[in-house]
């Protein structure tokens, strides 16, 4: 098949604008990872923790990750239905609508204009505007596929489909609220309900931002970097409808044991737990993939970053039930295990997959080889190694201050005071900022890497490698 | 399969599916009565405590504080009864958080005086040398801005009038820029000058504070009065008397537990001095255990389940060893 049509330029503006912002990202959550420990740091309204940890989260989750889905998304879409994109002017100004709001957003958070919902800050104008942002997006994504040469629909077209009509539901759903004036509203929902609302979002947000649109690119450009088939289809199929059948029972595990119905809990525990074998479905797809090729682990660049990145995804779906139960969640909820946890997803899992596809996409769409194999390598340790540091470290901080927390004298008295429980965390957290350095470090090799790729130091045949879809 | 070459079909199977999750856990339980308990004893935010609210969202202090105790017994001993549904129903959005990088707000109210509150917001490590939380000094030095304080509370549907609101507002400044006000003192040295006869945000975070968890401790006061006081474990006698090992355990954990009120060398601050011969509430043994272990309502917390007896008596034998 021929490049003939494809219109690379969103692709293109959607990967340099992951980038931009990932860096933008990390560099806040360095500075917060410095404020758990020099609080003196919050030395302005604008730059102190309640503020910036929102502008890292989103900055992170939507102007990273949800840009570099658009990115992968448009070339996936492309490559697998042979067609071009159906509007490529309108994909041309999606880039520009995003960064917009992105930008926005980021000015609007540091100025305190925020909802508290997690995940969901954005105040109601520009929920707006991300609502057309995503319309903008489902346009191109049905206009593409229904003009598709291709007749059978790949699996990642599956999850990317999902992906557009889940986060459509999610977000209107949570984001309702009445306006006070430009800067201000109100949630619709109160107490238990807002907090179940939010809660069936802040999860699928998770589900379908950090999972769905993640095995897209890991089931698309997994097999095309190794040349090897996915292992099963049918597995997939079941993945594919048991995850995304039950991601949205599962949110109210966040709210364990507190004044939420029991039932609703008690629900989202068992779904939890059922989630594993879905999410397993597409891990052991992924190693029996490689199955009879392990060898390329050593002579593929590219296949460390999958095979880490779906064993980071397994990891994570299976410690993500085990802490949402009862017993568990009573020692470990609010305690910094949750924040490693949700650190090995992201610096894990999501970033290595991205990483990947990026390394796959942008050489070919250049027309050129990757800059530098070995800086990729490099790359790869550093940001595995500044990860596990993290969020190992977390873990034990978690441990540590869960039971500190419970810790009792003889007579029924607390041992400890909270503010002991704070003081013992100190030392974990230079630990973590150290991570959060060397992963930061592998994070600027990366883009390093990336800029040289582009700015094409070295030419190649641009069919040098196998394009087929 | 016919769906995966039909992408409209495809769209809309995956809408169904994810539908069903969604409207069996989410949708349905919001108009079910359990989500949405009321209650006569739970009352709206005044409108300052509003405001206060709303200045807490601005600054993302749900980014570091939860507002819901669970009912686990080490919790309820640290912060008080586990929260209840009713208790939110005015709450929009709700603020129940996360994590707790600094502790559990939902019972905070009332434990500590408004100048407490001042000081400690303002200045966190002035009270707790190694707190991490941030200094909010920047809320003693803005005005409150009232203008939108009518339609927020419309919005919400609290049913005051436009008098009411500016009745509430023109109050709690009188009673803030009183000289009589019990947190004057705090209220002025951290407040600039042009600012004190003004309310600032910093008040109306403080009056918030003071509501959270008030409703539900007034509800156990009424539901308690009639039956006898509980009475704070009954006291007797000091075990430790003069025993010097005490005294240095004792010091340890009023250095950890009370030098924020009562000074490092006890001599006083928000709280009284203890190293003189006046007790506002009796000066023997028990009188000044029945203050740590129950509280006293000027501000002083209770400690009975946080610190629990031998560590109340140790911290008695030490201050008696500061008066030697």
């Amino acid at each position: 098949m021929t490049e003939k049509g494809y219109d690379y330029t969103a692709v293109r503006g959607f990967a340099y604008s992951a980038l931009f912002w990932l860096t933008v990202g990390l560099v806040v959550g360095l500075w917060l990872a410095a404020e758990m420990i020099a609080p003196s740091l919050n030395f302005a309204p604008w730059i102190a923790f309640g503020r910036l940890r929102v502008v890292h989260t989103n900055g992170l989750a939507f102007g990273f990750a949800l840009a570099a889905i658009f990115s992968c998304s448009y070339y996936m879409l492309q490559r697998l239905t042979r067609t071009p994109l159906a509007f490529p002017g309108l994909a041309r100004f999606h880039v520009y609508l995003f960064n917009i709001a992105i930008a926005l957003a980021a000015l609007s958070l540091f100025a305190g204009m925020n909802t508290s919902k997690e995940y969901a800050e954005l105040e109601w104008p520009l929920d707006v505007g991300v609502v057309i942002m995503w319309v903008v997006f489902a346009v191109n994504v049905f206009g593409t596929l229904i003009k598709r040469a291709e007749k059978q629909m790949y699996i990642s077209l599956w999850y990317t489909i999902a992906m557009t009509v889940a986060v459509a539901i999610l977000y209107i759903v949570n984001n309702l609220e009445v306006p006070v004036n430009l800067f201000k509203s109100y949630s619709i929902y109160a107490g238990a309900n807002d907090a179940n609302v939010q809660w069936w979002y802040g999860h699928n947000a998770v589900g379908f931002v950090f999972t769905v649109p993640i095995l897209a690119m890991f089931y698309y450009f997994m097999p095309k970097s190794t040349n090897l088939p996915i292992y099963s289809h049918r597995l997939s199929i079941i993945s594919f409808w048991s995850l995304v059948f039950a991601y949205l029972w599962t949110g109210a595990h966040h709210l364990m044991l507190t004044p939420l119905p029991e039932w609703i809990q008690t629900v989202a525990i068992a779904f939890s737990i059922f989630l594993i074998v879905p999410s397993w479905g597409s891990v052991v797809n992924g190693y029996y993939t490689m199955r009879g090729n392990w060898d390329q682990m050593r002579t593929n660049y590219l296949v460390k970053f999958f095979i880490f990145g779906i064993t980071f995804y397994g990891l994570q779906v299976i410690q993500g039930p085990t802490q949402g139960l009862r017993t568990l969640t009573s020692f470990f909820h609010y305690t910094d295990w949750v924040v490693g946890h949700v650190h090995m997803g992201t610096m894990g899992w999501v970033t290595m997959i991205i990483s990947a596809s990026f390394y796959y996409m942008i050489p070919r769409m250049a027309g050129r080889e990757l800059y530098s194999v070995k800086l990729a390598n490099i790359h790869f340790w550093f940001i595995l190694v500044g990860q596990l540091l993290y969020t190992v470290t977390l873990w034990i901080a978690g441990i540590q201050q869960g039971a500190m927390w419970k810790a009792t004298n003889a007579d029924g008295s607390l041992a400890y005071s909270f503010l002991e429980g704070v003081v013992a965390l100190y030392p974990y957290w230079v630990l973590r900022l150290v991570g959060g350095v060397i992963y930061f470090i592998g994070i600027v090799i990366f883009i390093y890497n990336i800029a040289m790729t582009v700015r094409g130091s070295k030419e190649t045949a641009a069919n040098a490698q196998p394009q087929a879809a | 399969m016919g769906i995966y070459s039909k992408p409209v079909t495809f769209a809309i199977v995956a809408a169904v599916v994810v539908l069903i999750g969604t409207l069996v856990t989410t949708i349905i339980p919001i108009f079910m009565p359990s989500t949405q308990p009321v209650s006569d004893y739970i009352k709206p935010y005044t409108a300052i405590e509003l405001e206060g609210r709303d200045i807490y969202i601005r600054e993302g202090c749900n980014n570091c504080h939860t507002q819901t105790v669970r009912p686990i017994r080490t919790e309820v001993a640290r912060y008080g009864e586990y929260s209840k549904p009713e208790e939110f129903a005015y709450d929009r959005p709700f603020l129940w958080g996360s994590r707790r990088t600094g502790p559990d707000l939902n019972r905070v109210g009332g434990k500590y005086p408004d100048s407490w509150h001042y000081r400690h917001t303002y200045n966190p490590q002035s009270m707790f040398a190694r707190s991490i939380m941030p200094a909010y000094r920047w809320l003693a030095d803005s005005g409150l801005d009232t203008s939108y304080t009518y339609r927020k509370v419309s919005v919400l549907g609290y049913g005051y009038s436009e008098a009411e609101v500016k009745r509430q507002i023109e109050e709690y400044r009188k009673k803030v820029t009183s000289p009589d006000y019990a947190a004057a003192a705090v209220r002025n040295e951290v407040t600039p000058e042009e600012l004190r006869g003004e309310l600032t945000e910093l008040d109306a975070l403080v009056a918030y504070l003071q509501k959270l968890g008030r409703d539900v401790k007034t509800l156990r006061k009424r539901e308690s009065a009639g039956v006898a006081e509980a009475a704070p474990a009954a006291a007797g006698t000091n075990p430790f008397a003069g025993d010097s090992n005490a005294i240095t355990k004792g010091r340890e954990i009023f250095q950890k537990n009370c030098t924020a009120c009562h000074g490092a060398d006890a001599t006083g601050g928000i709280g009284p001095d203890l190293t003189d011969s006046e007790w506002k509430y009796g000066g023997s043994d028990a009188d000044i255990f029945r203050t740590i272990s129950g509280g006293r309502p000027g501000g002083m917390p209770n400690f009975e389940t946080t610190l629990g007896r031998d560590n109340i008596w140790k911290v008695i034998t030490y201050i008696r060893s500061m008066g030697e």
